[in-house]
């Protein structure tokens, strides 16, 4: 086996694995500063990739281009969303937090069946089936943007917990809800902002997504549970964690497709997460509660 | 009741003595369950399937004068959903079930109807075990899987005669789910014996039909520096791998399915366009020049305008010719009684028909054999049959316009 090919493997493992690791901090925001698990986070990328494709068909708009208005537009709905539905879940049993978000991902599923029906949609754009050749090494140039986007994003997230005041008081909120109460922050809106930003999150990751595969409703589901992968492995809460934890469970994938079986390749991301529960059960960057 | 009202109660009834399978069968419409995939992963398939089934009750009432009552069940390309919707269609009074393109979800009606005793007939699933269990109401009017590779093996070597080109090696690549299973086994026991054939298989790659990310699978493809690709798909992957090949700057020969659907669908055109071109497909395919497909040719444009049966030809045609057999069956059985209508069904002999090959005849398997092949070149943004010469439109292309060897 060549190296130039195990290195193309590779590569687009990572690239993929930082769109995942996007999608997957999303998830890991919301549940370090809420203390919620979103059931529903594929299903709400699912709708995000089909913002995308809508545009497209609608405007032309380059999925890229899409990233403002889809964002937008879904941290307006992650902010209803927790206002409204989440924040009086907040302090029941965590099943009933469970059974809340299941019921929210059922019906975006079927909602989307109902609008765009079962059949696969996609964008087609010209720059999605070049590569950047390097030597031997070929990178997919839309799966390379899509990773740019993600490392981008994630990146301005990180400056905004670190540095901006709400980001601040939202790291505040994480810490020590009680002491948050107590010097006067506005939890509710803090929590509601925050369910926000994990929204744009996923909106960012959707958008790049449908570069790479076709949409249909089912696919929420089956993202749900690769988030979930990933902020495991990671660590829950631990915005690097999930970026790594991307970034493994792309380049699992792709070297078990590569060196083993190209159909049992989603067998690994199971294999791993068992290993990480069982050895680091607090993810590989997750702090021990 | 006047004495006239009288008389033709009892002219009925006499009638309905002597004949009484003839005014059943005249008096009630014959109610086909069609199981398809219309949604998942193979529902694009499905719904090409189902223009074939939507188009029977017309046409056959115009050829046979038997009234079709369709009952459309969406098995959602999902085995166990086709399970419970056979069930369903069963308990709904279902007559006759017909569908459902996949082997897997075949397996598991076939089953359900061997249970119930109700008669199944398979439009398009090549598995050959469905029609190895001693059956005594399941029938099949396709090819199985090794008479998919045998005729599809024979067409590739004619291929090759055709064009004067002698490929070495083959990387094949395979869907793993039954049918692709199948054909692996097919392949795997062919090929040995297929010694005119030039080339030998370098690598053999299996994956999920449902996958929404080829790279690594085409990848390892690439790496095995064949001359070309021997492929068994369904329609989405099909999409998927032919953009990753391109990607990927990989430009073998051509790429040959042995019998596969995928590369001759109307959604494969629709969305890879010039990307879409050369490939070629040998499979079970339909005669442009029979009778009964100019006939479902103008009643699938009038019910379809913008559309051409040319995309749907093996997906309609096979579908609509299980539904003929069923009403066939069943104008001669004069009778919707399970029994009597398998019974019909294994009588039947219909050389009236759209697909390649001989008369519609089941042997004691519930299987028609003699079904033939077409080569089926993508050639100018459609399914062209390049091969056998007496029903080909075009010439092959191989290898294919652009082909670098690496």
């Amino acid at each position: 086996m060549s190296v130039d090919l195990v290195a193309n493997v590779v590569i687009a493992g990572v690239l993929t694995g930082l769109v995942y690791g996007l999608m997957a901090l999303g998830l890991s925001v919301i549940f370090g500063v809420v203390r919620v698990v979103n059931f529903a986070h594929g299903e709400m990328m699912t709708i995000a990739m089909y913002a995308a494709t809508v545009l497209f068909a609608a405007l032309k708009l380059d999925p890229f281009l899409c990233i403002l208005p889809v964002a937008a537009a879904f941290f307006v709905f992650g902010y209803a969303l927790q206002a409204a539905l989440v924040n009086p879940f907040i302090t029941r049993p965590e099943h009933s937090q469970f059974m809340l978000l299941v019921a929210v991902a059922i019906i975006l599923v079927n909602a989307l069946l109902m609008l765009f029906g079962p059949d696969a949609r996609n964008v087609q754009l010209d720059y999605q089936l070049e590569s950047f050749e390097f030597g031997r090494i070929l990178v997919d140039k839309a799966r390379l943007y899509a990773a740019l986007a993600a490392l981008v994003t994630a990146g301005l997230l990180f400056l905004f917990f670190k540095f901006s005041l709400a980001g601040k008081a939202i790291r505040a909120c994480a810490d020590n809800h009680l002491g948050a109460l107590i010097v006067g922050l506005n939890v509710k809106h803090l929590y509601a902002m925050t369910f926000g930003i994990g929204a744009v999150c996923v909106a960012v990751a959707g958008c790049a997504m449908v570069l790479l595969v076709d949409v249909t409703p089912p696919l929420g589901p089956a993202y749900t549970l690769l988030a979930f992968i990933i902020v495991i492995v990671g660590g829950l809460g631990s915005m690097g964690g999930a970026l790594l934890g991307g970034i493994l469970i792309g380049i699992s994938e792709a070297l078990a497709g590569l060196l083993i079986e190209p159909s049992a390749k989603s067998m690994f991301s199971f294999g791993l997460l068992i290993l990480v529960l069982l050895f680091r059960p607090q993810g590989l960057l997750g702090k021990r509660s | 009741m006047k004495r006239r009202q009288f008389n033709q109660a009892i002219a009925a009834s006499v009638a309905s003595l002597g004949f009484p399978g003839l005014v059943k069968a005249q008096g009630q419409k014959l109610k086909v369950g069609v199981i398809l995939p219309r949604s998942g992963y193979l529902g694009l398939i499905g719904q090409s399937c189902q223009k074939g089934a939507d188009l029977a009750p017309g046409v056959i009432r115009d050829m046979l004068g038997v009234d079709l009552e369709l009952m459309n069940a969406d098995f959602e390309s999902n085995v166990d959903t086709a399970r419970t919707r056979a069930e369903r269609l069963i308990q709904e009074g279902a007559h006759v079930l017909v569908g459902p393109f996949d082997s897997g979800a075949a397996a598991a009606i076939a089953q359900v109807a061997e249970q119930r005793g109700v008669p199944f007939i398979i439009n398009i699933a090549a598995a050959p075990q469905i029609t190895e269990q001693g059956y005594k109401f399941v029938f099949r009017n396709f090819q199985t899987a090794p008479d998919i590779v045998r005729e599809g093996l024979s067409l590739i070597g004619s291929l090759f005669q055709a064009t004067n080109a002698v490929p070495r090696t083959a990387v094949f690549m395979h869907v793993n789910d039954t049918f692709g299973q199948a054909m692996n086994k097919g392949i795997s026991a062919f090929m040995p014996r297929l010694t005119q054939l030039p080339f030998r298989i370098v690598d053999t790659i299996s994956y999920d039909p449902a996958a929404k990310d080829l790279t690594v699978e085409v990848s390892k493809a690439k790496a095995a520096n064949a001359d070309f690709l021997l492929l068994v798909c369904r329609l989405n992957d099909a999409i998927i791998l032919r953009r990753e090949m391109v990607k990927q700057r990989w430009q073998p020969m051509g790429i040959v399915s042995p019998g596969s659907p995928g590369m001759y669908e109307e959604q494969y055109f629709k969305t890879l366009g010039k990307l879409s071109e050369y490939s070629i497909s040998n499979v079970p395919w339909y005669n442009p020049k029979a009778k009964l497909t100019q006939v479902v040719e103008k009643a699938f444009l009038k019910q379809n305008p913008k559309d051409r049966l040319v995309f749907h030809g093996l997906n309609a045609g096979f579908t609509f010719e299980a539904c003929l057999i069923a009403a066939d069956a069943f104008k001669r059985a004069r009778s919707t009684d399970p029994k009597t209508l398998a019974e019909a069904i294994r009588q039947t002999n219909i050389t009236d028909k759209m697909s390649l090959g001989g008369p519609i005849k089941f042997n004691a398997k519930g299987q028609v054999e003699g079904i033939g092949s077409a080569c089926v070149q993508n050639l100018n943004l459609l399914p062209t049959v390049v091969l056998p010469a007496g029903a080909a439109t075009a010439k092959p292309v191989f290898p294919v316009p652009g082909y670098k060897k690496a």
